[in-house]
């Protein structure tokens, strides 16, 4: 094991009843990395991505966040795991009772312990980089789709995560607003942020990913560069899967 | 004796009005402490039934907490299926007989109101938790919140505001059922009303006029609980940081 893996995944297994959603994945993440699950519905992508900030309990296999394991040894609780490992929602999952500035501080106050005003100038810092500071005082059921996971994101960037997790983050979203989204998730990309993404935005995954983990059935059935996956796909079953996706790929 | 009904209207409310209005008085007393305290039940009973299993490893916490969900059930059960009259002179006359302990009839009222509302208030609190939409808890939990504070910064604020239509049901079906405290000798506006109407056989009258006070503290309540529920909404828009108000709310 190396040191800069930040996030290692060894035989990880889920099962919901009889039905087995995933089966002995294996993944590593190094600090920097943007790595892109791409797959069909139902391939097993959103339960890994639950499974790895423990949303889901894996049923076997191991987790290990800076070589500790996360279920049997983590030296912390899933809480304050959680707050290192953010994530971000399909369905934004914004607080209702709150106001957009008070979805971006609570976890930094309650969580952090951080001051007020720490809170608020850090909340601030992130909301203007997803462009929503002038919606502070908004309510989220006052704000569209986009402006709502902008703000999601901003929240899981308060906490200064040290990888974010996003669960289909555009797949909720009308077209147009998809990239006012992929814009913000792309820059914080090119800033170094450890991401893992669920998306079926193929274009967005051949860009900016760098490595890619195709999903079929359970099982990581291929993965490798963008180039490796997007332009020389070796399983018939990656083909088949971006076959439909050529005139998105072309476009990019 | 005057001859005119209104005549002996004005000659109770003339003659008694302080003590009806004391009657009255004592009637909202219980009945707001009583809600209040029976949401305070409600809260924290209802709150532990919403509690998950504990994962693997906690044996001793699972079999803790299956016990306080069973007497939080027997609890809920037990004084929802059972009048509070029958409550009343069962506790009142009960704790007199069996423990010696002799309650004043107040601290009674407030005692059987409160734990009666309790086990209501459980259920609806229960209801309210399960009504907030799953992803609050996880957006919530994927920034690091303990159940605890899930529930106390997320969900309850939520489901609070959703039962707040359920809350003022109760304050107000308490203002009409403290009626039945009179059993147990306490000096409500039923009990003072029934001491006015004997005293010169003006039952008509007597009660035609709690009618008119009961009704006026109920639709009081309610008045004041919609105000309520309309200032928790917070304001229909929003100002931008730096410009003028969005005057549609975009949905």
């Amino acid at each position: 094991m190396k040191g800069s893996d930040l996030l290692i995944v060894r035989h990880l297994g889920k099962s919901f009843g009889r039905h087995e959603v995933l089966q002995d994945i294996d993944l590593v993440v190094q600090k920097g990395d943007v790595t892109c699950m791409i797959g069909a519905s139902g391939s097993g992508k959103s339960t890994f991505l639950r499974c790895i900030n423990l949303l889901e309990t894996p049923d076997d296999g191991h987790i290990f966040f800076h070589g500790r394991d996360v279920m049997e040894n983590p030296g912390m609780t899933e809480s304050a795991y959680r707050a290192k490992v953010g994530m971000v929602f399909q369905s934004f999952n914004l607080f209702n009772n709150m106001t957009v500035l008070q979805n971006c501080m609570i976890g930094q106050e309650k969580v952090m312990k951080k001051g007020k005003e720490e809170s608020e100038e850090n909340a601030m810092w992130y909301l203007k980089k997803v462009g929503m500071e002038p919606y502070v005082n908004a309510r989220p059921g006052q704000l569209s789709g986009g402006q709502k996971q902008r703000v999601a994101i901003a929240r899981a960037m308060a906490m200064q995560p040290e990888v974010l997790l996003f669960d289909e983050p555009t797949s909720a979203l009308d077209p147009q607003m998809v990239g006012e989204v992929l814009d913000v998730m792309k820059a914080l990309a090119q800033e170094g942020l450890t991401m893992i993404v669920v998306t079926h935005e193929m274009a967005f995954a051949k860009e900016v990913s760098s490595h890619v983990v195709f999903m079929a059935d359970g099982v990581i059935a291929e993965e490798g560069s963008p180039q490796d996956i997007f332009e020389n796909p070796k399983e018939e079953r990656t083909r088949e899967f971006l076959s439909r996706f050529r005139g998105e790929l072309q476009s990019s | 004796m005057p001859q005119s009904f209104s005549g002996r209207i004005v000659m109770i409310l003339s003659r008694y009005g302080g003590s009806i209005l004391t009657g009255a008085g004592l009637t909202m007393l219980i009945a707001l402490i009583g809600t209040v305290f029976g949401c305070i039940i409600g809260l924290l009973v209802g709150v532990v039934q919403s509690v998950p299993e504990p994962g693997r490893g906690h044996p001793a916490r699972k079999i803790l907490l299956k016990v306080v969900k069973f007497l939080c059930m027997a609890y809920v059960e037990i004084f929802r299926g059972t009048p509070m009259m029958v409550q009343a002179m069962f506790i009142f006359y009960g704790a007199a007989a069996l423990f010696e302990i002799h309650m004043t009839t107040m601290f009674a009222a407030l005692f059987i109101v409160s734990i009666n509302t309790g086990a209501y208030m459980t259920e609806t609190v229960r209801g309210g938790i399960f009504s907030i939409d799953r992803g609050q808890v996880e957006g919530a939990r994927a920034i690091g919140m303990t159940h605890a504070q899930t529930m106390r910064y997320v969900i309850l604020p939520q489901a609070l505001r959703n039962i707040m239509p359920q809350i003022g049901n109760n304050l107000i079906i308490n203002i009409k059922d403290t009626s039945v405290l009179n059993v147990i000798g306490v000096v409500e506006l039923f009990y003072t009303t029934n001491s006015v109407a004997g005293a010169y056989y003006t039952y008509f009258e007597a009660f035609t006029v709690a009618m008119v006070v009961y009704f006026i503290l109920t639709f009081t309540c309610s008045r004041l609980l919609r105000l309520a529920e309309k200032k928790m909404d917070g304001p229909d828009n929003y100002v931008l940081a730096e410009g003028p108000v969005i005057g549609e709310v975009a949905r």
